[in-house]
């Protein structure tokens, strides 16, 4: 990957940090209501995996979606008119944070429902198979998707039909408050492509550059007709569940520990000691991508609403 | 001694604490109500007391919680399942529909499956389509369940003990901006039958028939009301099903008037069971068509706004009695 392509990704991975940043100050000021989850300390996951596809692949998303969205190319303007329930926004205020969808970037949709986002990656690769089009789905979804039995019957189906379809499980330690630890009887969720006959691939999901290079392989993988690949990205979330979470399951000590090793400090590194990047090249893109959000929220705020009469046209095909 | 004020949610939780200590076979099951108390807090401080055998958090697998309600049931036990949102019961169907509340029937009366799924159901938390879901008219619709619907802190515990004890398999709504509202609740034991409605306001020009929060909503409507002498009577469900005509239609032979309120969408919801009821039996009594106001036929838009708009407020109610008083 050449340094350009690299300080592309370092500008994809800022820009989600403060997406989410400023979504929480948002929802503190009652500016965004209901309730969302934040990728912070995920970022490398969804900026390395996307960066493997060809803009035409398809993604599907999470509840925790805002960086997928974001990696595959998304408008951060009308997500952010999103998450303030706006028309402008992606799905002109009805889905929120929970249900992004961007079918133009090839990002099929978030999901609410854990793990039902996994046949829809699995039926896209099915159509892409039939449709001869050489595309590709990459498939996110986190460490509590892979125990839902929609896992199980959309990877055994993926394998047995040899799709192209990457699975990409983001396996951020805990499913809401339920540790990893507890709620799989194996060490690596990858373990699990065995028992699909796919092979299952463990990444370290801090390191962009690793994820980049795991799921390029998995790419090529199935878009030869090879079928899917299970990765299991090894990543944690900096903030609780959601925005009522009172992160009572764990230790101040544990969160610490993992934020030594943030993502983007970690390719900063990179890009500083490897690359020789000058310092204030990389603080150039931290300022471009903090400007592209103040915009958004200045554009989500100026949004209207949709009226009840346009959200009943909505609910049927014309 | 005055009755204690404690929150809806407390009165869930003390339903299961004393039902626990009352009866080694109850044990609760679903995702994360152990340490961290229920995506709503309901279970809090229950693993303390009773530890990670009889509250016990399971990875994401509805189809696997329900399933192992239904069969740990059927060899003695008495499961309280939480599905952690009412819309995620789509997902354990299979298990709810075609196996709890089938498997007494068809094994010739010889089975038994005492199991309660509790589960958080409504809009009004800016959840958006995946978890704001009202679904109850689909169950009350299966042959074998029994669903209810709170809308007091003291029903929830009385109607939680009493599906707790039930032979039946239950299915209990418990909507989402109940959970922090207050209410009395007595400190000693008591029930509250299923399959009793209750008159929680008596009125004589009309009669609002609801349940769950549109039996709170009915009633900030009858005080209005009140304001400009309509009196209204709220009728107050609590069962769906077994459904108790008998109150229902009692109050509507003395008003002459129904409205009846609920939170699902109008089309082949609950709603048009209750006025098929009193249409059938009541006929003679009607002063004017029953009325129906239910949900707008649509997925729960994020929108707060738009929300709003997706189900009854109180001022429809109000709006709707004086129209039809006019």
């Amino acid at each position: 990957m050449d340094l350009q392509q690299k300080l592309k990704l370092y500008y994809q991975m800022l820009l989600i940090r403060d997406f989410e940043e400023t979504a929480e100050e948002l929802y503190m000021a009652g500016k965004v209501w209901g309730t969302f989850h934040l990728y912070v300390g995920e970022e490398a996951v969804a900026v390395g995996a996307c960066a493997a596809l060809q803009p035409e692949d398809y993604i599907t998303s999470t509840h925790r979606g805002h960086g997928h969205c974001i990696a595959k190319g998304a408008d951060v303007k009308k997500m952010m008119a999103e998450l303030m329930g706006k028309k402008t926004g992606y799905c002109l205020g009805l889905g929120g944070s929970m249900h992004i969808a961007d079918l133009e970037k090839g990002n099929l949709g978030a999901t609410g429902i854990v793990g039902s986002a996994i046949p829809i990656a699995v039926g896209a690769a099915l159509g892409c198979k039939l449709q001869k089009n050489g595309r590709v789905v990459l498939c996110f979804f986190g460490d509590g998707a892979a125990n839902t039995g929609a896992f199980h019957e959309a990877v055994n189906m993926a394998a047995i039909f040899k799709l192209p379809v990457v699975f990409m499980c983001e396996n951020n330690m805990y499913a809401m408050s339920f540790s990893v630890k507890k709620a799989f009887a194996i060490a690596d969720i990858a373990e699990r492509a065995q028992g699909y006959g796919i092979p299952g691939v463990v990444a370290n999901g801090n390191d962009v550059l690793e994820v980049y290079e795991i799921t390029k392989e998995a790419v090529e993988r199935a878009r030869k007709g090879e079928g899917p690949t299970l990765i299991e990205a090894k990543t944690y979330r900096f903030k609780g569940h959601s925005k009522s979470d009172k992160n009572v399951y764990r230790s101040k000590e544990e969160i610490k520990e993992w934020m030594r090793r943030d993502p983007i400090l970690l390719f900063e590194k990179h890009l500083l000691e490897e690359e020789k990047v000058d310092p204030q090249k990389l603080q150039e893109i931290k300022q471009k991508a903090e400007k592209e959000i103040e915009e958004a929220v200045a554009f989500a705020e100026a949004s209207e609403e949709l009226s009840i009469e346009e959200a009943r046209r909505l609910v049927y095909a014309e | 001694m005055p009755n204690r004020i404690i929150t809806y949610a407390e009165a869930l939780r003390e339903a299961m604490r004393e039902e626990m200590r009352n009866d080694a076979s109850v044990f609760l099951i679903g995702e994360d109500i152990g340490i961290y108390g229920g995506a709503f807090g309901v279970t809090q401080g229950l693993i303390e007391e009773f530890g990670p055998e009889r509250v016990i958090d399971t990875p994401i697998s509805e189809v696997a919680i329900v399933g192992a309600a239904v069969g740990a049931s059927l060899i003695g036990m008495r499961p309280v399942a939480e599905i952690m949102f009412f819309d995620f019961m789509t997902i354990c169907s299979d298990q709810l529909v075609n196996q709890a509340a089938k498997i007494r029937f068809m094994f010739g009366g010889k089975a038994r499956v005492p199991i309660v799924v509790r589960s958080p159901a409504g809009s009004g938390t800016g959840a958006a389509g995946h978890h704001s879901g009202s679904l109850e008219s689909w169950f009350a619709h299966v042959p074998g369940l029994k669903v209810v619907a709170p809308a007091t802190p003291y029903d929830a515990k009385g109607l939680l003990k009493s599906s707790i004890r039930d032979d039946n398999p239950v299915v209990f709504v418990e909507h989402k901006l109940l959970y922090r509202t207050k209410g009395p609740v007595p400190e000693e034991e008591y029930l509250v039958p299923i399959g009793k409605a209750e008159i929680k306001r008596e009125g004589k020009d009309v009669s609002l028939i609801a349940y769950s929060i549109m039996t709170m909503r009915s009633l900030e409507a009858a005080e209005i009301l009140a304001k400009e002498g309509i009196e209204a009577e709220v009728v107050d469900i609590r069962s769906l099903r077994p459904l108790d005509e008998e109150t229902i239609l009692q109050s509507v032979k003395k008003t002459n008037r129904a409205v009846v309120i609920y939170e699902p969408p109008r089309f082949g919801g609950f709603g048009a069971e209750v006025v098929s009821l009193i249409t059938e039996k009541a006929f003679d009594y009607l002063d004017a068509p029953v009325e129906r106001l239910g949900g707008e036929e649509m997925p729960p838009p994020y929108n707060p706004h738009l929300e709003r708009e997706l189900v009854p407020q109180v001022e429809d109610i109000v709006e709707t009695v004086k129209r039809m008083l006019e």
